[in-house]
């Protein structure tokens, strides 16, 4: 922790951190206490990041990870769907994707999303991608961004996290599943109405 | 025969390790067959191209 703190992490998420952490934990103290770990752990990443947005996202998801932790600790069960969406929730919507047979269903089978570049160029794309990233549950999240965003291997992030490789790469995919599905509905296709 | 749901599981972790060559072997037979696994696929890799655009940046403006 002798890194120096980026001004932004600071002067700017600091402040909002804070305001996130007392609504959810309704404990000022636990408060600050979070947010602390939050941004010790957030540390080792920030450098990585020229985006802010990016690292915004980043932050928060060690904070909901960390907020989910402390509730867990007082041995409260989390039901607040902003913080932590259940994975079983996840699994169930990726699982009606499927027919009996585990083949797709017609109606869900992936379809091309057209040139990547285009998307890209869009403003309101990285909105809704953005959007997509905060739905997902903080640990997933969290493993998501050391990969994608870090860069980290699978070994290094479930040696950082204490999870098993194979758990590691359910938890990978996941997140993307979860991911697609949230654009496919968000940008995509939202025309398709699907079941949750 | 692969199912269309191990076959995402093998397309997301082809992104975190080497595949098997036996796992290389049934997935490419799968995918040659399976038009919405190769677009799932296709979703993937872009989903990666777009997390380092995000945080590279793309997004300033604000």
């Amino acid at each position: 922790m002798n890194q120096p703190v980026p001004d932004l992490l600071l002067g700017e998420f600091r402040p909002q951190m804070l305001k996130f952490a007392r609504l959810q934990l309704q404990d000022g103290a636990a408060a600050e206490d979070v947010v602390h770990d939050a941004i010790s752990a957030a540390l080792e990443g920030v450098s990585r990041f020229s985006g802010r947005a990016a690292l915004k996202t980043w932050i928060f998801a060690i904070l909901r990870h960390k907020i989910v932790d402390a509730l867990r600790e007082r041995g409260r069960t989390v039901q607040i769907s902003s913080l932590e969406k259940d994975e079983a929730d996840m699994d169930e919507a990726f699982d009606a994707l499927f027919a009996a047979n585990a083949h797709w269903h017609p109606a869900s089978r992936p379809r091309d999303w057209g040139d990547p570049e285009e998307t890209l160029a869009q403003r309101q794309f990285w909105q809704v991608f953005e959007t997509c990233l905060e739905l997902l549950p903080a640990n997933t999240a969290r493993v998501f961004m050391m990969r994608e965003f870090l860069g980290f291997e699978t070994p290094e992030i479930c040696r950082n996290l204490d999870i098993s490789t194979s758990n590691c790469h359910v938890i990978l995919h996941r997140a993307r599943a979860g991911l697609r599905q949230c654009l496919e509905r968000g940008w995509f296709n939202p025309e398709v109405r699907s079941a949750c | 025969m692969l199912t269309c749901k191990e076959a995402t599981h093998l397309i997301s972790d082809a992104l975190d390790r080497p595949l098997s060559w036996r796992e290389r072997l049934k997935l490419r037979a799968h995918l040659a067959l399976c038009s919405g696994c190769r677009a799932f696929r296709r979703q993937l890799d872009f989903l990666r191209s777009a997390s380092q655009r995000f945080r590279n940046g793309a997004k300033e403006d604000d």
